[in-house]
């Protein structure tokens, strides 16, 4: 054997390597983007996305008054505040809070807090829309599920709850109608 | 299963049969001849039990199928219908309902069999893990059953567990979405759940067959956890365990179909009775009854956990819970590797049999916390058996270890058993 024949296995030798190494690659991308399909058909369909918008005519609440509203399957509170929970609402100190938004940040018309009517804890609807709700130790709502308070701006004050009551995307179509999603 | 040595079939059919495929011969020496250490406990009746409970779900859920409606109008109204309308649609429904419960207890018998005996440790392990997968599988199958009937505990149950993966960092909410295939528990959601509701009990057969393959490979432990030593140990499967299984599965099946006749709504809660509503959540959301003593462990997490005088938080509460509770099923997992005490069965370990019977409380005890709204004591109690829980694992197993005296073990099953014998001539 001459040292050419060996230097020629060795090279042999590391173009099958290289040939199994970019098969097996080529296979595993294979298999990716056949089950890529199969996966993401679990992802919201076109029919679930189309229904993502919800137009709501506010001039039938009064001041001081709630409604729940339904968007995307899921409860949306609008409050339309008094002086006084809008008052109690800006006078909080940022720095305290558990998840930091000043008021201004969650709304676009002071009188209009819009708030996804879902905990952020575990997902449950929080009471304090209905005039007999408990609203929790903050006046905005209460979640019976695992005890979480919110106060008048719908942030995350007491209870196990992470994060402030999502605001949705939505916006003003006119002084008395807004579109959320 | 080599068909050169094999036993000729008196019965011409089966001799046909067998000679072309070995099935009979596979049952004989699996089934028949098998050789079982001779001093099993009525604890060991449990694996069998847990396999007739099995196939119990698949053919009532099968039949039930047959009239179910997998839509969020129709989901409802089709078991009521089941219930009143269908015929024997109320005790196949019944025997559903009661038979998830029962197969749980089976399976928490089983397993606490296999911790007190030391069944999990070395030549067993992969066994036991197989075992641990089952259990994984068969709380997803639950779960997704408990959503079918579309009542207000199955909307708000499937909520609040789809919404622990949102505690995952960066990925949880897409992960939501993508099990809702929506923003919120809804139609989607259901259809899904029903198709892999269907799927998982075939795959919990497939594992269960893995399992009791391991099995014929190592054979049982037994209550003295030592290796059976020749035939003077061993009795065949059949007739002495065949008719000692049959007996204790007539006994379970006595009480549960008692609670399917007679109290066949007592495990389960009365709001799951009220249709599904997403725009009101029940006032107190519970999981059935199986899943308690992880839902404790789940609150039991209340804390955010950072680095100290900062605002930096590391875990927070919500996915401290999670991890705690995947946690605490992580245990069973890794259990084979941390015992490495050298005698397997709790009967000649008093330190470990001590502390695991404290284990079996708390757990008990993590339950009745699961059960109770997470205010006043209910919280801090809970919290003090989660520590016990994982401390379990994780301090005293170890320590036990290095520390537990290794007992003077009976020579052999033979011996033990005729030593019995003769204690009891005696007395």
């Amino acid at each position: 054997m001459s040292a050419e024949t060996t230097a020629d296995q060795e090279e042999g030798q590391t173009r099958r390597d290289f040939l199994y190494l970019t098969a097996a690659a080529m296979g595993a991308v294979g298999a990716g983007s056949v089950a890529w399909p199969l996966i993401n058909q679990m992802n919201p369909a076109a029919d679930t996305l189309a229904l993502s918008t919800t137009e709501v005519d506010l001039t039938p609440v009064e001041v001081g008054q709630s409604i729940t509203v339904m968007w995307r399957g899921k409860p949306v509170f609008i409050r339309r505040r008094t002086p006084e929970e809008i008052k109690e609402a800006e006078a909080v100190n940022v720095a305290d809070l558990r998840d930091k938004q000043s008021d201004s940040e969650r709304v676009q018309k002071a009188e209009w807090l819009i708030t996804i009517g879902v905990c952020t804890h575990l997902g449950c609807v929080p009471l304090g829309q209905k005039t007999g709700d408990s609203k929790g130790e903050f006046g905005g709502w209460f979640c019976p599920c695992h005890g979480s308070h919110y106060d008048t701006s719908g942030r995350i004050r007491k209870g196990p709850a992470p994060k402030n009551l999502a605001v949705p995307p939505y916006s003003f179509t006119s002084d008395t109608t807004i579109k959320i999603g | 299963m080599a068909s050169g040595n094999r036993q000729k079939f008196d019965n011409p059919v089966i001799e046909w049969v067998d000679s072309r495929l070995p099935v009979f011969t596979l049952l004989q020496k699996e089934y028949g001849v098998f050789p079982t250490p001779r001093n099993f406990n009525y604890f060991w009746n449990f694996g069998a039990i847990a396999m007739v409970m099995l196939v119990t779900m698949i053919v009532t859920g099968i039949t039930l199928a047959m009239h179910y409606n997998t839509s969020t109008a129709g989901a409802f109204d089709s078991v009521e219908r089941i219930m009143r309308d269908v015929n024997g649609g109320w005790l196949i429904r019944y025997l559903h309902m009661n038979g998830a419960s029962f197969f749980f207890i089976a399976v928490f018998i089983h397993i606490f069999r296999g911790m007190y005996y030391g069944s999990y440790k070395q030549p067993r392990e992969l066994l036991w893990i197989l075992g641990v997968v089952i259990l994984l599988l068969m709380m997803a199958t639950a779960f997704m059953g408990y959503v079918l009937p579309w009542g207000q505990m199955s909307f708000w149950g499937a909520t609040v567990i789809t919404n622990l993966f949102s505690a995952i960092p960066l990925v949880g909410d897409s992960i939501v979405t993508l099990l809702w295939g929506g923003f919120s528990v809804d139609n989607p959601t259901l259809n899904r759940f029903f198709a892999l509701h269907y799927l998982l009990p075939f795959v919990i057969v497939g594992v269960v067959f893995l399992h009791v393959w391991a099995l014929h490979v190592t054979g049982s432990n037994n209550p003295l956890g030592i290796d059976v030593k020749g035939p003077q140990d061993t009795l065949p499967f059949h007739p002495f365990y065949t008719m000692k299984d049959t007996f204790g599965i007539l006994v379970f099946l006595i009480v549960y179909v008692a609670f399917a006749f007679f109290a066949p709504n007592y495990l389960g809660h009365p709001d799951n009775y009220i249709p599904a509503n997403p725009m009101v959540t029940p006032a107190h959301i519970v999981p059935e009854w199986y899943f308690l003593p992880f839902y404790a462990i789940l609150r039991a997490i209340t804390f955010d956990i950072g680095i100290p005088f900062t605002d930096i938080v590391i875990i927070p509460a919500k996915l401290g819970g999670v991890i705690a509770m995947f946690g605490s099923i992580a245990m069973l997992f890794i259990l084979p590797f941390l015992d490495k005490h050298p005698v397997r069965s709790a009967t000649f370990r008093p330190w470990f049999r001590a502390a695991l019977l404290v284990l079996v409380v708390v757990f008990v005890i993590l339950g009745i916390c699961g059960a109770k709204p997470p205010e006043g004591l209910w919280v801090p109690l809970a919290q003090i058996c989660t520590l016990y829980y994982f401390a379990f694992f994780l301090v005293l197993i170890p320590f036990f270890n290095k520390k537990e005296p290794v007992a003077d073990l009976p020579p052999s099953i033979h011996q033990a058993v005729l030593d019995q014998c003769k204690a009891c001539a005696k007395a």
